[in-house]
């Protein structure tokens, strides 16, 4: 029994690189087989009566108007962006205060406690974020800001805020504690407060991972769904300030795809926007890959 | 070579009683004693609480029988029917043609109308708005692509927020029933909503958000009213009678915002399927179409008016 274990082990071994090669790889296939899944939804319309004037340039969104439709996605795209950019005004200074002071100044048991807590606020589906937005914020941004109606702007990119932060926190902490010990020692022992600790020295030593933690938080605001689509109003309109009602791109898929027949013009329109998804977030990712990069060199 | 494991042989035959009671439960024709036989009821979310009223009062009735209801639309039901996960597809609006014809040919059935019940939609002001009637115009005026009444103070009525004139224009997201249905009722053929509304996922959503703010104007199922919003009279044009949405006015004809439901089976129903329709048509089943706010068929005539309609004037 011991020989025949003995003549299988390469075998298994073999089998176990063969699996986790396949574990490596597939993320690599996914990514390309949903591109190639949306694009091919999308390309019979794009390449052949699909209006980018109208799509880029156009507010007027009436994909199922009976005597004239229209794409024009203007505002969808300013209003996946203005939430996105607002959330990140509100989630940006709290997350990466948060993982300054977990991972610098918390005492430690406290610090077992907050990690805990956060991640079960990572934990929180989606669904129930957007239905806090539609209750208890939409009251509250009434009553404090005086504005006509809690769904808005703001509703959303507070609740998009609340839900990007704990991954700003977890990869902002992880980029922190990455940096080592001996950097803090020699700032405290050159006299630096421990303020100045953090602000000259390990916040510059750990810029690339901050950064991939706040890009990340993009990802995630610009990505959300329900949640915006609860919170935010799912109006039309290019917004005059945060208090105003927005539509996201993604909201308008998850409200509409359901409801348009497969393979018509709505329907690739939809995948369109899927498309134009994929690319903002290619884009980020990039951008961040090449900045981190950028830094790392010098 | 290995110790028996007491409790294998155990756990096998749990496991193997587990799948035979799956594949049991799955059989879809067996009636036989003690089988549940269940139906998939799915569609528009107008009648999703009257649907369940029904699945849970027929429950009763007929305990062999189990009534699944879920929502997502009329569309959704259509689209769940054709597909064959749904039995009975809930409908707050006439099948197209372009759905029959995609039912034949994945089905080689047609699908057959059942006439269920009425639904008014009402209008919804906050209670702080002075407004008790409105005209078809207007309403067309205030949703309709290019409409003129953008304030409170275009149709003539002081604002509701003391600080703010605008009108705030809620409607329904487009995939829903009610959103079509109110487009053709109110802005007709070819017209189409103005821009920049604010559109909710639900039917209750709409009366929720009326009721926390003054400015705003609401449309959804009369079923769906609460005491912390007003439903406002229709006139057909001004200077005509506003009818109030009620049962009467609606089995009557009167009241203009007001539609049939229905529910779709594929080809004409048997078994359980119809004796649950059957029931649906009979005095208890409209009985409940009534007690859900809903409309009942007018040949019951004498129906009583549903609790959320006695707030009316």
């Amino acid at each position: 029994m011991t020989s025949s274990r003995r003549h299988l082990e390469p075998l298994k071994e073999w089998l176990i690189e063969r699996f986790i090669w396949l574990c490596g790889v597939s993320a690599i296939f996914f990514v390309f087989a949903i591109f190639v899944f949306v694009f091919r939804e999308g390309a019979e319309y794009f390449f052949n009566g699909f209006k980018a004037g109208e799509f880029f340039s156009s507010i007027e969104w009436y994909p199922t108007s009976r005597t004239h439709v229209r794409y024009g996605a203007l505002a969808l795209i300013t209003g996946t962006f203005s939430v996105s950019f607002l959330s990140m005004f509100i989630a940006v200074p709290f997350g990466l205060g948060a993982a300054v002071f977990i991972s610098e100044f918390c005492p430690p048991r406290l610090k077992e406690g907050l990690k805990i807590v956060i991640e079960l606020l990572a934990a929180i589906p989606s669904v129930v974020w957007g239905f806090i937005g539609l209750t208890i914020m939409n009251s509250l941004i009434v009553q404090l800001f005086n504005a006509p109606l809690g769904l808005n702007m703001l509703n959303g990119a507070i609740i998009l805020a609340l839900m990007s932060v704990p991954i700003i926190v977890s990869i902002g902490e992880d980029a922190l504690k990455a940096v080592p010990d001996s950097y803090r020692e020699a700032a405290l022992a050159l006299g630096c407060t421990r303020w100045q600790m953090v602000f000259r020295v390990l916040l510059p030593a750990a810029r690339n991972g901050l950064l991939a933690a706040v890009l990340l938080g993009i990802g995630r605001a610009v990505g959300e769904t329900m949640a915006v689509l609860m919170a935010t109003g799912h109006s039309i309109r290019i917004p005059r300030g945060v208090l105003e009602p927005v539509r996201t791109l993604t909201a308008t898929i998850a409200a509409e795809l359901g409801e348009a027949p497969v393979h018509s013009e709505h329907y690739q329109v939809l995948f369109i926007i899927g498309i134009l998804l994929f690319t903002i977030t290619f884009v980020i990712n990039i951008t961040a890959d090449l900045i981190v990069r950028g830094i790392g060199k010098k | 070579m290995k110790k028996k494991n007491p409790y294998q042989s155990l756990s096998l035959l749990l496991a193997l009683l587990l799948i035979a009671g799956c594949l049991r439960g799955r059989q879809p024709g067996q009636e036989g004693a003690g089988e549940k036989k269940v139906i998939q009821n799915s569609g528009s979310d107008t009648m999703v609480n009257l649907a369940q009223a029904w699945a849970e009062e027929y429950v009763r009735i007929n305990p062999s029988v189990s009534v699944e209801v879920s929502g997502g639309g009329s569309g959704t039901g259509i689209a769940s029917l054709i597909n064959g996960t749904a039995d009975i597809a809930n409908c707050s609006r006439e099948m197209t043609p372009a759905e029959r014809e995609r039912a034949r040919e994945n089905t080689g059935r047609d699908p057959v109308e059942h006439l269920v019940g009425y639904d008014a939609l009402a209008i919804f002001v906050n209670l702080k708005n002075p407004l008790h009637e409105i005209t078809l115009e207007q309403l067309a005026e205030i949703y309709g692509e290019n409409g003129r009444s953008v304030r409170w103070s275009d149709l003539g009525v002081k604002p509701p927020d003391e600080e703010r004139d605008e009108i705030i224009i809620v409607s329904r997201q487009s995939n829903s029933g009610t959103y079509e249905y109110f487009r053709e009722a109110v802005l007709g053929k070819t017209r189409d909503f103005r821009l920049g509304t604010i559109d909710m996922h639900g039917s209750k959503d709409v009366v929720e958000l009326v009721a926390r703010t003054p400015g705003a104007i609401g449309y959804s199922g009369m079923g769906y009213a609460t005491d912390r919003v007003r439903m406002l009279s229709i006139a057909r044009s001004a200077g005509e009678t506003a009818y109030a949405p009620t049962v009467q006015n609606t089995q009557k004809g009167s009241y203009p915002v007001a539609r049939p439901l229905f529910m779709y089976t594929l080809g004409e129903p048997e078994g359980e399927i119809k004796a649950y329709l059957d029931w649906i048509d009979s005095p208890v089943g409209q009985d409940m179409v009534v007690r859900s706010g809903y409309v009942s068929l007018s040949r019951l005539g004498s129906a009583a008016p549903a609790e959320t309609q006695e707030q009316r004037p």
